[in-house]
């Protein structure tokens, strides 16, 4: 079986977001970026099925700007057999919509023929949590969103769910898309004789005009700005000095 | 100008909370048509017709919507879709696992935790975290949105709407149900309590965290964790706030043992007075708690239970 597995280059979850002044965006230029968080997860998780034998290649995708072989190259070194990647922007602040990315990611599958798609839940930039939900709707393939657990057996995988009210089993048939969660695995780093490796492992280059995906964006964004500041607090010394201010505060 | 909103139905019951914020988000923009969908949903539409601003309540019973697996329910949704400009939900996990799939059968954009109606186009939504609110403006014929619950009050009562019972479309048969396990408890819901009391990796063990679950209990509080927290082991995962959990906003916060990442303030910095415990005074949960308390927490939170 072949695995898909969709990364996206994002702003590193460390690094503290800064708006523009002019409320047209976030300041993106020389700025940190790495993977999204899920999406090492995902990738972690195809290594894991190759491993046990249930997987017999791993292809990573990405779309977006240029920069974002770099993404694919931490997939490559991380255990990904090959790569795709598909130029869809010029300037880093523009984000491709999941709508888009779906689509682009659909005729991928219709090419690449995989049995399984592995996404990340949500990518850490724009929030969406929707891409991989848009791809199994565009196939009319099964889903299996927010997994800590994956088990395949046959033309079937048994996916736990974290949900609003604990954790959900369903079984889904394959093909499928399945979109992971934080605790599905502990992602490895790549070791540098990989790193070295991956810079020989196949990446094939693409635009979305290759697959005819317009993706110009449906949410025109009128503009971005800060949230509303807390004002300061103040410390306390002791609990009782909290009791008291607590109760000052109605709060208790 | 027509709104369908998902309620939030678990098991046959309506999460009333859940969907009576969404129809409060949702009035502005128009005649709300309340879905309920389940395997049993008759007593769920009964209450959602309760709800202020509910013109009228769609009741889909059939075995292939039980658990509200996405294929089938969004089947449903897209069946109806023509008659409506926007398709609403309260952002919970079923509804994020649901709408995009809508949004992309009908080729439209998803606008997902939407936290502000500018109008019926225009809508607000954190990015990154929280850390910025970005405007957008659809130029979708539908919108299909998800209100982030936690940002917007909980609609009244009012008369009962009319209930019209529909059928279901034909499930596709993709996925099945195999086991839900959900805890019981008798504390309120994380993301409608008033009172929340969260622990961290500070918190040190699942039975430490008894004492986290004692001041909860004294203050009739719902209780949370950091993600630190639920992946050692110390709390399940459905008690995780933050960017990547569940929102909240109560009235009280209590942080313990927590740093204050931001993936863990993206989920209770809208909350109204935080409280912070932490022994590391440079831990930046302090730059957004009103009454920061720098102890152990072992000795702080045990006393404070008391004195409460
Ligand atoms: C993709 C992604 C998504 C994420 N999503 C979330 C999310 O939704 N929610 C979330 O919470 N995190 C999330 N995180 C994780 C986040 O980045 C932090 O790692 C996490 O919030 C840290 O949890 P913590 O504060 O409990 O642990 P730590 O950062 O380890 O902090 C523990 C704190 O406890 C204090 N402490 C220790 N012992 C004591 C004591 N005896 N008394 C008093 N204080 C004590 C320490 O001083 C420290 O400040 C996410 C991360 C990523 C990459
Ligand atoms: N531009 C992209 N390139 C590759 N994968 C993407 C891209 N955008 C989203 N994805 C995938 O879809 C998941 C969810 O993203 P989102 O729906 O944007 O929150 C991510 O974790 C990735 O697996």
């Amino acid at each position: 079986m072949k695995v898909l597995v969709p990364v996206k280059r994002v702003i590193d979850y460390n690094v503290k977001v800064r708006v523009k002044a002019d409320g047209s965006g976030v300041d993106l230029a020389n700025v940190k970026m790495s993977m999204n968080p899920f999406d090492e997860i995902a990738v972690e998780e195809a290594i894991r099925l190759k491993e046990a034998g249930k997987a017999d290649e791993i292809v990573a995708v990405s779309i977006g700007v240029k920069q974002s072989q770099e993404t694919l190259r931490t997939a490559l070194a991380m255990g990904a057999d090959r790569a795709i990647l598909v130029i869809a922007a010029d300037d880093v602040h523009t984000d491709i919509e999941p709508l888009a990315v779906a689509k682009i990611l659909a005729k991928i599958v219709e090419e690449e023929q995989p049995g399984l798609v592995l996404c990340g839940k949500q990518a850490i930039d724009n929030d969406m949590n929707a891409t991989g939900q848009m791809v199994s709707a565009l196939l009319g393939w099964s889903q299996a969103t927010f997994a800590s657990k994956l088990d395949i057996e046959g033309d079937a995988a048994t996916v736990t769910r974290e949900v609003d009210g604990g954790l959900q089993t369903i079984k889904v048939k394959m093909p499928a898309i399945v979109t992971v969660d934080l605790r599905l695995n502990e992602p490895r780093y790549a070791s540098l004789p990989n790193i070295m490796k991956a810079k020989k492992k196949p990446m094939d280059e693409k635009t979305a005009a290759d697959y005819g995906v317009d993706v110009s964006r449906r949410l025109e964004v009128v503009k971005t700005s800060e949230p509303a500041e807390r004002a300061a607090g103040i410390k306390v010394g002791s609990v009782d000095e909290l009791v008291a201010k607590l109760k000052e505060a109605g709060a208790v | 100008m027509a709104v369908l909103l998902l309620a939030e139905v678990n098991d046959g019951e309506l999460a009333l909370d859940a969907t009576a914020k969404a129809v409060a988000a949702a009035k502005s923009l128009g005649d709300v048509t309340a879905l309920c969908v389940g395997a049993t949903a008759a007593a769920a539409a009964e209450a959602a017709a309760k709800i202020d601003g509910v013109s009228k309540v769609l009741c889909a019973e059939d075995a292939g919507l039980g658990h509200r697996l996405a294929e089938a329910t969004a089947a449903l949704i897209v069946s109806l879709a023509g008659d409506y400009e926007h398709i609403v939900a309260p952002a919970t996990t079923d509804a994020k696992n649901i709408l995009p799939r809508v949004a992309a059968l009908l080729d439209v954009m998803v606008l997902t935790d939407v936290s502000g109606v500018v109008d019926g186009a225009t809508f607000e939504r954190p990015i990154y975290a929280g850390n910025a609110i970005q405007t957008v403006k659809s130029s979708d014929a539908t919108k299909v949105i998800s209100f982030r619950t936690s940002t917007f009050d909980a609609a009244g009562e009012q008369a009962a709407a009319p209930v019209e019972t529909i059928s279901a479309t034909e499930n596709p048969g993709l996925s099945e149900w195999v086991e839900d396990k959900v805890a019981a408890s008798d504390r309120p819901e994380l993301t409608s309590a008033g009172v929340v009391v969260s622990g961290g990796r500070g918190v040190g063990s699942e039975e430490n965290f008894a004492m986290i679950e004692a001041l909860a209990d004294k203050l009739g509080a719902a209780v949370g964790a950091s993600r630190a927290a639920v992946d050692s082991g110390f709390a399940p995962n459905d008690w995780q706030v933050g960017q990547t959990g569940k929102v909240v906003a109560p009235e009280l916060y209590i942080a313990i043992g927590i740093s204050g990442a931001i993936q863990h303030l993206a989920g209770m910095k809208d909350s109204k007075v935080i409280v912070a415990i932490n022994k590391d005074e440079e831990a930046p949960i302090f730059q957004v708690a009103d009454f920061g308390l720098v102890a152990d927490l072992f000795d702080a939170v045990p006393e404070l239970t008391e004195k409460l």
